[in-house]
Order: C-alpha cells, then structure tokens, then sequence
C-alpha cells in the first residue's frame, strides 16, 4: 500500500477506501485500502493501465459512486454520508466533469450545453447567459455559441464539455481521459486550456489519464495499480 | 419552464418517430370528440330532460294515441301542476330526408312547459292569432333558410296524406347550447279541426308531458297517473322525461357503452404505441441521462423531466385532435336533420384535455422511473 499525500489541508481527503463489485456471487475488488490527498489548487494526473480502477476512483470522488468501505471527503463533505438527493445537490456545487468522449447533449446548442448546470441554481435567465458567455470565452469558442456538437470538430466539443465543467465554478475539476479521442494538435489545445484553468484561476483539477504526454502537465502524477496507488508507475 | 428548451430538444430529436406518433394520437382524439358529440345527439336529451317532468305514453306504445280528455284529469291528481299534449305529425318537406320533427301543440301550455324554447312575445303573440300559424326552431330555419311570414307546405303522410300548409310566424332559440331548435310546431285546434276530414283520431293526442310540483315525488305522481287510468281503454305508462329520451337513445343500443367500448379500445392502442415510443426514445439517450444526473440532476428532476416530455407530447397531440374534432363537429349535423344535437360539449373538451394529461403521466411513468433508477456510474458507460 502507498500513501502518496501532499500535505495537511488537503481539498479532497481518501481515507482506507475499498471498492468492491459483485457480479453474480463473485466479487471483484477494484480498490484496497487506498489513501490520497490532494490540495487545493493542484493539478494531479491519475495514471495506470485499464482496469486499474482510475474512473472508478474518480467516480468516487465525483461522488458518482460510494465506496464500500473507507472515507472520501471533498471540500470537507463525507460523501459516503449523504443520500442521493443530497450527493445530486453536491456535485452540482462543487464537481465539474469533463468526459472523453464529451458527452454533450446532441439536440442543445453549445451554450445550451455550457447552461445546462447552471438550470439547477436560482440564477436568472439574464445571469445564467452572462456565466454562460464567460465560461465560452474562456475556452475561446464564443463564436461557436449557436452551433450544435455534431457541427463541431472533437476539439471543439471538448472546450464546450470543459466549459459545462467550470461555469458554475466547481470546487474541484474531474477530467476523465479528457484528451483520450483527440489528435496530437487538439488534445495539447485541451491540455493548454486545463494548464491555465489550473494556474490562472487555481482551479484544481484531477485529470485521469493513459498519456504521460499528457500527465506531464499536471503538477503531480500518481499511479494506479490493481487498486493501490504509488508515486512511480510498475516496472 | 427553463428546461423546456431541453424537454423539446428531446421531443425533435427523431423528428419522423415524434410525428407520426403525435398523429397517432391526434386521430385518436379527433375520434373521441366526434363519439362524443355522437353520444351527445343520441343521449343528450336525457340530461337535458327537466327534473320536474314526466311523460305520460299509451301503456303499449308510443304510437297508441290518448284522448284529449285525460288532460283535466291529470291536472286533477294531488302533485302535477300543468300538463301539455303533443302529437306526431310525421311529416315531409320537399323530400323524406329533409327529416325534423313537427307536433301540434296548444301554444301557452307548450310554452309554459318547455322554458327552454325562447320564443319573442309578439310573435307568441301573432301565433295565437293564426290559426294555421307555426314556429320553428332557429337551427331548423337556418337549415332551410326560413323567415318569418314563409309559407311552409307540409305532406303528412299520416294525417288526411295530403300537403299542409302553415305560415311560419315565430322563430324559437334554445336557453341552452344543448337545447334542440329543429323542433317545427302548430296549433292543435287547427290540427284537430282539419282531422275531420279523415273521420280518424279526432280528439286523440300522441302523449303527455307533465309539471309535477315537487320533483322529489315524481315517482309517486307517476304511479297515480297510471293508477288513474288503469282497467281503462288506453291505460298509461308514466315515467320521468330523462328515462323517457333514454328510451328513444337505447334503441339504437346501450350509447354510452358502444362509445365507451370503441375510446377504450382506441386509447389502450395509443397507450401502446406512445408508451413504445417514450421506452425507446429513454433507452437510446440512457448516457445522456447519465451527464444530466452527474452535472447534479436529482431522480426527481430526471423523472419529471421525462413525464413533461411524454405529457408535452401526448398534450399536444390530444390538443390538435379535440381542435379538430371541435372544427369538425362545428359544422354541426352531419346527417341533415336526424342528429339535432349533434355537438362537441365544453365538457368532454376538458375531459378529454384531462385524458391527454393522462395519458402523458401513464405512458411516461415507466420509462422515467428506468430512468431515475439508472446508476450514473453505469448509465455514463453507455453514452
């Protein structure tokens, strides 16, 4: 077992968590006893082959999924404690996800797509629109607004899916292999994005990922192994 | 009303599917506003009916006649306040399809007890001074473009079987939207006069209509009036005016059941194919669902989302439907004269405003609830 942490203070604490499937009668254990800090303001890059347990973990954290023992705690909330109305309300305040295959809704157009989390706040008509054209102007699309995904390249539509992400200003960004079905030329453009999302406005992001060009952006790399966690990937 | 445009995105997404089920469901409305209005000109003279008033028929059948001479002495019976006559004239203009129905009537005792028949005092006033004077109800006038002062040649094919003539001197409207103006009218004295002549029926009536002054023992006055006639030549069968239509209606058969019997049918198919279209249109989107609840969507707003979707559809289709059927059935009669309250009521309107909601809330329900039960984790591998 490894416990690769970063300090006190951490924005999301792991604590001895397991994670056990069950198909039939057998049960398949994807994580053991598995601790990880990660403070605010940090860009941590999640790597490990597939199968390893990487989107479980961060469905864990995205509070998308509980753990079947252990602790997870984001922005000093047990998720394991809250009900699904109340984790629902959660991750609507505090996770933006970032998908790799984007995941936006086909029939929207991209801002209906980027206001799509913020129809869950109490914000007026005139304020969502005004998140909503900050959030695309961050990714550079502003002039994509109008325009449905099917219109648009795959870099494209992932600046939309990472301005869904951050227009309600998310305590924390979960990216799972966000450039996984881009080229070379749009993924680093995403990677560019997350880079100074994570620098210029603190944003912490936790970014899965099979890449190490990818992972060499982030400001720490920790491994995924048949459910525990290391500083350096297995030989 | 800030998710419709995400509620309609998902209703527009397989514009073809959407389409022609929203057709289905329109035709299927249309079809329940044109029953409806059926079942209203079959049946709706038995809610029409007045609660104060009981038929006085021949015992054995309607076209047994009654003499004149009953009439005092139905006034006479502890709990009837009036009594008026009328009788089946039967006859023809211009051609036997031209079908509306005519009775001589004593004009203040027919007005008096029909106040649903709006008729002007000086017209009623002119009808008692012309012995061969006639009104008309206003949808019968239109129907053949009549004005006050025409004369109306009527064959009767009963009486003397030779043309009547009558001069049209008052047109009648209905109190209600309900009430049948096809009804032609004439004085009795005439009627019984020109009888004569066929040496047949002079001083006989076709049936009773009466008041009774307390509606809640109509029952108890009908038992008399029969009672009163009993062991006579023409013995009576008495019975409330709203039993008396329902017997009209119910022989063509049970209205109500044979229209009940066809939406029913109608409706469990239209159950069937948008309950079809709701599964698939939440199974092909299941990843989609899976964002929406990630990005915070709570099982109850996904659910709710999913039975606007199907209530939204299965509204507008049943909308456009009741629209239609209302367009259609505004052109009134669709048979020239034997459906005279043939219309769509404001009341099977919203009931079947009400059954498009419904069908909403039914044929949504299970595919949102698959959709509020889906596991994020799960659904997100499938998009």
């Amino acid at each position: 077992m490894s416990d690769p942490t970063t300090g006190n203070g951490a924005l999301v604490r792991i604590e001895g968590v397991e994670k056990v499937f069950h198909r039939g009668a057998e049960d398949i254990h994807v994580l053991a006893n598995l601790n990880l800090q990660v403070p605010a303001g940090e860009f941590l890059a999640l790597m490990g082959p597939s199968g390893s347990g990487k989107s479980t973990l961060l469905n864990l954290i995205g509070g998308l999924d509980r753990p079947t023992k252990g602790s997870v705690s984001v922005a000093g909330d047990h998720i394991e404690t809250l009900s699904d109305h109340q984790l629902a309300a959660w991750r609507a305040r505090h996770i933006g996800f970032v998908f790799q295959l984007y995941n936006l809704i086909p029939v929207l157009t991209a801002e209906r797509n980027v206001e799509l989390p913020l129809l869950l706040t109490h914000l007026t008509k005139a304020e969502r629109k005004k998140h909503v054209a900050t959030a695309l102007a961050m990714v550079g699309l502003t002039h994509r607004a109008q325009h449905y995904p099917r219109t648009m390249s795959g870099g494209e539509q992932q600046r939309v899916g990472i301005a869904r992400g951050i227009v309600t200003d998310p305590t924390l960004l979960l990216c799972d292999e966000p450039t996984g079905d881009l080229d070379r030329k749009a993924g680093d453009e995403i990677l560019n994005l997350l880079q100074a999302l994570n620098r210029e406005h603190g944003k912490t992001i936790i970014m899965v990922t099979h890449d190490p060009h990818a992972s060499a952006r982030a400001s720490r790399t920790v491994y995924l192994n048949k459910g525990e966690l290391t500083d350096a990937p297995l030989a | 009303m800030k998710f419709f445009h995400l509620i309609r995105g998902n209703l527009l997404r397989h514009k073809l599917r959407t389409s022609l089920t929203l057709l289905s469901i329109l035709v299927a409305f249309v079809l329940f506003g044109f029953l409806c209005a059926v079942k209203q000109a079959l049946v709706g003279g038995v809610a029409l009916a007045g609660a104060d008033r009981l038929i006085v028929r021949h015992k054995v059948s309607i076209i047994q006649l009654l003499p004149e001479s009953y009439q005092p002495r139905m006034e006479r019976i502890p709990g009837v306040a009036a009594a008026a006559h009328q009788t089946w004239f039967g006859g023809i203009y211009q051609d036997p399809k031209n079908f509306f129905m005519q009775c001589p009537v004593v004009p203040e005792q027919f007005m008096a007890m029909f106040p649903e028949f709006i008729l002007p005092p000086e017209q009623m006033q002119v009808w008692l001074g012309t012995r061969t004077g006639a009104i008309v109800g206003r949808n019968t006038a239109e129907r053949f473009k009549w004005k006050i002062g025409d004369k109306i040649p009527i064959m009767s094919p009963i009486w003397l079987r030779k043309p009547w003539a009558f001069d049209l001197v008052g047109i009648y409207d209905g109190k209600e939207k309900g009430t049948d103006t096809t009804g032609f009218y004439f004085r009795y004295d005439y009627f019984d006069e020109a009888r004569k002549a066929q040496n047949w029926g002079q001083g006989q009536v076709g049936w009773y209509t009466i008041r009774v002054k307390d509606p809640a023992q109509a029952a108890e006055v009908a038992r008399a009036v029969d009672q009163e006639f009993e062991n006579s030549p023409a013995e009576t069968k008495t019975e409330p005016e709203g039993a008396f239509a329902q017997g009209f209606a119910n022989q063509i058969g049970n209205i109500a059941f044979i229209v009940a019997g066809i939406l029913t049918a109608v409706f469990f198919t239209i159950l069937l194919v948008t309950g079809s279209t709701m599964s698939q249109a939440v199974r092909e989107r299941i990843g989609e669902i899976g964002v929406l609840k990630a990005i915070g969507f709570t099982n109850g707003q996904v659910l709710a989302l999913v039975l606007a979707e199907s209530c939204l559809l299965t509204v507008a289709g049943g909308g456009l439907g009741l629209a239609l059927a209302w367009l259609i059935t505004a052109r009134g009669d669709p048979t020239g004269g034997m459906l005279p309250m043939f219309f769509f009521p404001v009341r099977d309107v919203l009931i079947g405003l009400a059954l498009s909601v419904a069908l909403g809330v039914i044929t949504g329900f299970l595919p949102a609830q698959q959709a509020m039960r889906l596991r994020v984790a799960d659904a997100l591998r499938r998009m």
